[in-house]
């Protein structure tokens, strides 16, 4: 039997984190190829549903990725996903989804290196915690 | 490419760091038609080589690559890279300039970036732009963000193998090459050279550099916390590799020092400092770190409140020049210093030492000089014609200059002079026909058919293909519903495929465009532009990243890869399918500006907006033009007279016509947006097109500060300066000035940035007029920082005799009002004892905070303070005279306290603002904007409450939300709080959004 290989979305930003993927292949930083890019303009557009939808579609991971705090491209729309993504983890967190499953990271156009690990990090992660089992209710 | 070849442009822009780029935007904006010449392979100049900018940690070059490549897409702007300027002549208004392209030996119409030429090459030297901290290759790029992203074969040390050329699948090495001639004809130039850096080698018996490896400069240092620095963001000492337990930073490393370097302040060392100390602090909370200064020269917006984070943070502070840095037999360095603030003589050992060398003119200087028959300072930076109150004017006509082609400055004091700058040089051209912005292409309407998509797979020479199974993605989406063709091409962005896209478009009948290839960052715009040429509307396309995202990341495993870029692909599509055309909205900007504030910001920004044509109307609270001049003796550091600058600048604006002076205003109302604002003031509709806020700072109240209303010789500045220039002083024997009175304490920590300048000023006219009259300046730390201030401070200390005594916060100066002269002790902190003094006046120079009119105003303004009442302007580093909505502008104390010189250089900068919409004549509004269903909305201004733009307006009547197009920015923040689903973001709608997400898990029919 091979190993549980996960499936995570990564939600990018225009500016920063998407810029960082960029950055990390420039550089060639290898990382597993189990992360699955979606870009918006602003980490600030992504809602629950869209996390929702991507764990009952069979997503084992999901993670929001923006600007660090200050340098956002629409001023403050980071803060707004740093709310969100607070209370969307401990909503999850009551449903009974591990919250080591969604994460939150702020990776700049210049990060290269921590994009890479950021999906490294993430993917060991979720293939340690299995595949995700949605129960019946969610 | 032989030959002469000629342009007949508006201006030519020497330096393209981020002064040059910035003035060449501001230009461009305007549809001036700008030459932007640089030296170096890739426009950037120094911001780019900075990890992180203080006050915000903003990550340099995310912050500034956006610009570089605004600036490099901008049709009315020319780059000229790897060029110098050999010779000019003629004069404003028409001039004729030689400019000197240097061959890269690669052809940057047909080089991809993709860097196979740099994996051959077997050529390592060092890099200029690390530092030299790491190699290089002989055919290289710069640094990865390189505008252009062309590689350039560095002949010198090439040694001509050949490998480069046998491996460029493109083909875009030509070792035949040429460097060639180009002249230029443009009306005016804009000089913004830069800086260097003093090579500390000269300090190399003090400090070591060059002798001890642990001995860095502070852009080594810079370059080793970048996250794509040599070292990946990890500071490592060079013995032997491992992170120091200790580093120390040494300041004025060849600044403030007229034996051995440059008298000037270098203005930015005191806080890049604290920048970098706080940032390794941040990633190793056990690192020991000490700046060693002389005095903290934190005075810009926030800067004072940085520098408490870092104290707070563990960072220590040590009042003293050390005398030498020498090593231990243990590797350590040893740092011997005084502490002046204990007086005691000490040496600390540390494991890494940096040094804040100064900043000096760019060596380019000199000859530019020449070739422009133009004068320099002294030191070699660009002579203003008057440092005050013409700063960016050099000695010619038709010359002008920005940022520290100047002298030493941060970024957005740079960026504001570049915008100045850009003002100053239309002058000579506004008898130029300006170009408009491009015509819209004829569109053809696709609303009504299916969506017919046709995808476009990339091989990228070997750079995806090479890791994964191009034909195979191919294959994978040929038979997919909405796919009605497939085709890949080597290189998807070359002008053959281009070709084959548009004759694809047409054969095929395709609605949609869908390319797997690279990132949309760099080449979206390339493949929109070909669609548009065959009237498809640009926003009907979509790009899968299988290269950065992909292939480059995942080479190891090429059916894992090609799986993933399978999955990217049929993503994209999935996107595509739910496009839209897109258009971007035009609001009509006419050209009536309302400045609001009559002092120098407001009336130097009236001035240059009626002179390049703008009807202005001037509102003023006070009965008279001049603001706190008028309230001034002199002006630091020239001594020049305040009132008769007032009124020669007043008399300009009476005479101007298309300036209309309203006095004693009072603001009752503003509404409206850009193109569109209405202001009520004193019963009369002002109409308008745009907004400039010059409203100007103000002293805290003084009441009960060191006595202050218990005797009228308890003065503050500004009072004092008016009896200086009323000449109401009694001769005094004792005057006392008190620096920092209400600054740098909890309630309000900040930095009045004029305080310092100004007890100087008045110092020395104390001493001028009262000769044998005792002056003593209390002061917290001397904050001056300013072009020809340093050395003003030098002759107040040493050859007018006043006296400098430094106190503490908390240990300020104790006075005592009776009979006969005022009474005042106080704790000397450097020579530790208590002195007292026996006063006739005491001047305090109070904390400063912005006007009373900013709580009203920025209501109506829907724009934001800080807690000084300073307005918050869009970007701390890059847009400091704008707000986050288009259509109101900033300029002076209103942003924060600054001298005459900074002043007007951003009044003329706002001004340069405001004209980029009132000269094209509209603003346009951005396609990916949010729309409100008011069918489902339920009124509860969620979306309001979020929006950082203020577009998002209640109407009371309907009970729904109204978005005003042309101030949104398609973040899509109120997309995303709407709880009943009423407002969605086009390009990026929940259904969109949503079809993605099933396209990458699942099997399904979004496709």
């Amino acid at each position: 039997m091979t190993s549980f290989e996960p499936k995570i979305i990564v939600f990018l930003c225009n500016w920063c984190s998407y810029g960082g993927g960029d950055l990390a292949g420039v550089n060639r930083e290898q990382y597993p190829p189990n992360v699955l890019g979606i870009k918006v303009m602003c980490s600030s557009r992504i809602t629950p549903e869209h996390i929702m939808e991507s764990f009952m579609d069979g997503a084992d991971g999901v993670l929001v990725t923006g600007c660090h705090p200050g340098d956002c491209h629409y001023i403050d729309g980071n803060y707004k996903t740093f709310r969100k993504m607070d209370m969307v983890s401990r909503m999850f967190e009551d449903l009974g989804i591990n919250p080591g499953r969604l994460r939150l990271e702020w990776i700049s156009s210049a990060e290269g290196n921590k994009f890479a690990r950021v999906m490294r990090e993430m993917t060991q992660l979720v293939r340690e915690l299995g595949p995700l089992e949605l129960k019946e209710e969610v | 490419m032989h030959g002469m070849i000629n342009m007949k442009k508006d201006v030519l822009i020497i330096g393209g760091g981020i002064s040059g780029v910035q003035a060449a935007l501001d230009l461009a904006e305007k549809g001036y038609e700008v030459v932007l010449v640089d030296k170096s392979p890739s426009i950037g100049g120094n911001m780019v080589k900075l990890d992180k900018t203080f006050p915000t940690n903003d990550c340099s070059i995310c912050i500034s690559a956006p610009k570089m490549v605004e600036a490099s897409r901008n049709e009315n702007i020319t780059l000229l890279t790897y060029s110098e300027v050999k010779d000019v002549v003629g004069g404003a208004g028409g001039f004729e300039a030689k400019i000197w392209k240097r061959t890269r030996y690669v052809d940057p119409d047909i080089c991809t970036g993709c860097g196979d030429c740099e994996t051959a090459c077997p050529v390592e030297v060092p890099s200029e732009f690390e530092q030299k901290l790491s190699d290089r290759k002989a055919i290289y790029v710069e640094y990865p963000q390189s505008v252009p992203l062309t590689y350039t074969l560095d002949y010198t040390n090439c040694v001509g193998c050949g490998a480069c050329e046998r491996i460029c699948d493109a083909g875009a090495i030509n070792f035949l090459d040429t460097s060639r001639e180009i002249t230029v004809e443009v009306g005016s130039i804009v000089l913004a050279t830069g800086y260097e850096m003093m090579q500390p080698h000269e300090w190399r018996e003090e400090y070591g550099y060059g002798r001890y490896p642990n001995v860095l400069t502070a852009l080594e240092y810079e370059r080793l916390l970048s996250a794509s620095g040599p070292t990946g963001g990890k500071v490592l000492k060079r013995t032997d590799g491992k992170p120091p337990a200790s580093v120390a930073w040494i300041q004025c490393v060849g600044s403030r020092c007229k034996q051995k370097g440059m008298p000037y302040c270098s203005r930015v060392c005191c806080m890049y400092s604290t920048k970098q100390a706080s940032i390794s602090k941040g990633e190793d909370p056990e690192l020991d770190t000490a700046i060693y200064y002389m005095d903290l020269r934190a005075y810009g917006k926030d800067f004072q409140q940085y520098y408490d984070k870092a104290r707070d943070k563990g960072v220590r502070y040590l009042r003293g020049r050390p005398s030498r840095v020498y090593g231990l037999t243990d590797g350590r360095l040893a740092v011997e210093y005084e502490d002046t603030e204990k007086g005691e003589v000490r040496t600390d050992h540390v494991d890494m030492v940096v040094l804040s060398s100064a900043i000096i003119p760019s060596s380019d200087n000199k000859k530019l000089a020449e070739i422009l028959e133009i004068s320099l300072d002294e030191y070699g930076f660009f002579d203003s014609r008057d440092l005050l109150t013409a700063p960016l004017d050099t000695t010619r006509k038709g010359i002008y200059m920005a940022g520290c082609a100047q002298s030493p400055k941060d970024i957005p004091d740079s960026v504001s002079q570049a915008s100045g700058a850009a003002a100053r040089a239309l002058m000579p051209l506004l008898e130029r026909p300006r170009k408009g912005r491009r015509k819209k292409r004829p569109q053809r309407d696709v609303s009504g058919e299916e969506p017919r998509t046709g995808v476009f797979v990339c091989h990228c020479g070997k750079n995806i293909a090479h890791y994964l199974d191009v034909e195979g993605v191919v294959e994978a989406i040929r038979d997919v519903p909405s796919v009605a063709h497939v085709d890949h091409s080597m290189f998807a962005c070359s002008e053959d495929a281009q070709t084959e896209i548009k004759k694809a478009i047409e054969e095929h009948g395709l609605n949609r465009i869908v390319v797997s290839a690279c990132s949309p960052r760099t080449h979206a715009p390339l493949f929109q532009d070909t669609m548009e040429e065959v009237g498809l509307n640009r926003y009907l396309f979509e790009m899968a990243n299988i290269r950065n995202h992909c292939s480059w990341v995942h080479s190891d495993d090429r059916q894992k890869a090609t799986e993933k870029a399978i999955l990217l692909t049929r993503m994209a599509v999935a996107k595509a399918k739910r496009l839209s055309a897109l258009t971007e909205e035009e609001i009509m900007v006419g050209n009536r500006a309302l400045v609001i504030g009559g002092g120098p910001a407001g009336m130097q920004t009236a001035l240059t907006l009626a002179r390049a044509g703008q009807r202005v109307t001037l509102v003023e609270k006070e009965a008279k033009l001049g603001g706190k001049l008028r309230r001034l003796n002199t002006l630091f550091p020239s001594d020049i007279d305040a009132r008769e600058f007032a009124d020669r600048i007043a008399h300009e604006v009476e005479d101007e016509r298309n300036i209309r002076v309203i006095l004693s205003a009072v603001m009752e109302n503003i509404e409206g947006y850009i193109g569109n604002y209405t202001a009520r003031i004193n019963g009369e509709d002002i109409q308008a097109d745009t907004i400039v806020l010059a409203t100007g700072f103000r002293e805290i109240e003084p009441q009960g500060w060191h006595g202050y209303g218990k005797d009228p010789r308890i003065m503050t500045q500004l009072e004092f300066d008016e009896a200086l220039a009323s000449h109401e002083l009694e001769r005094p024997e004792n005057v006392v000035f008190i620096n920092c009175v209400g600054a740098l304490e909890e309630e309000r920590p900040w930095c009045c940035r004029v305080g310092c300048g100004n007890s100087l000023k008045n110092a020395k006219e104390v001493k001028k007029r009262y000769p044998g009259s005792n002056v003593y300046i209390l002061f917290k730390d001397m904050r001056v920082f300013g072009k020809g201030e340093e050395e003003y401070y030098m002759d107040v200390e040493g050859k007018d005799g006043v006296v400098f005594l430094r106190y503490s916060t908390g240990e300020g100066p104790e006075v005592t009002v009776g009979e006969g002269k005022l009474h005042l002790k106080v704790r000397d902190n450097l020579l530790d004892e208590e002195l007292e003094i026996h006063a006739d006046y005491i001047v305090l120079a109070m904390q400063l905070e912005g006007d009373e009119t900013a709580p009203l105003l920025k209501k109506m303004l829907k724009i934001s303070s800080d807690p000084a009442g300073f307005y918050m302007e869009a970007h701390a580093k890059l847009r400091p005279l704008e707000f986050p909505s288009e259509g109101v502008y900033l300029a002076g104390g209103a942003h924060y306290p600054k001298n005459v010189s900074d002043t007007l250089a951003q009044a003329e900068g706002a001004a340069s603002k405001a004209m980029i919409p009132m000269m094209l004549g509209h603003t346009r509004s951005e396609g990916i904007i949010s729309v409100v269903d008011s069918d489902k909305c339920s009124g509860c201004k969620m979306c309001i409450a979020v929006c950082p733009y203020g577009a998002i307006d209640h109407d009371p009547e309907e009970d729904k939300a109204v978005i005003t197009d042309v101030l949104c920015k398609g973040c899509g923040s109120c997309a995303s709080v709407c709880p009943v689903g009423a407002i969605d973001q086009k390009g990026y709608e929940n259904d969109t959004i949503m079809a993605m997400i099933r396209a990458a898990l699942l099997d399904d029919e979004v496709l």
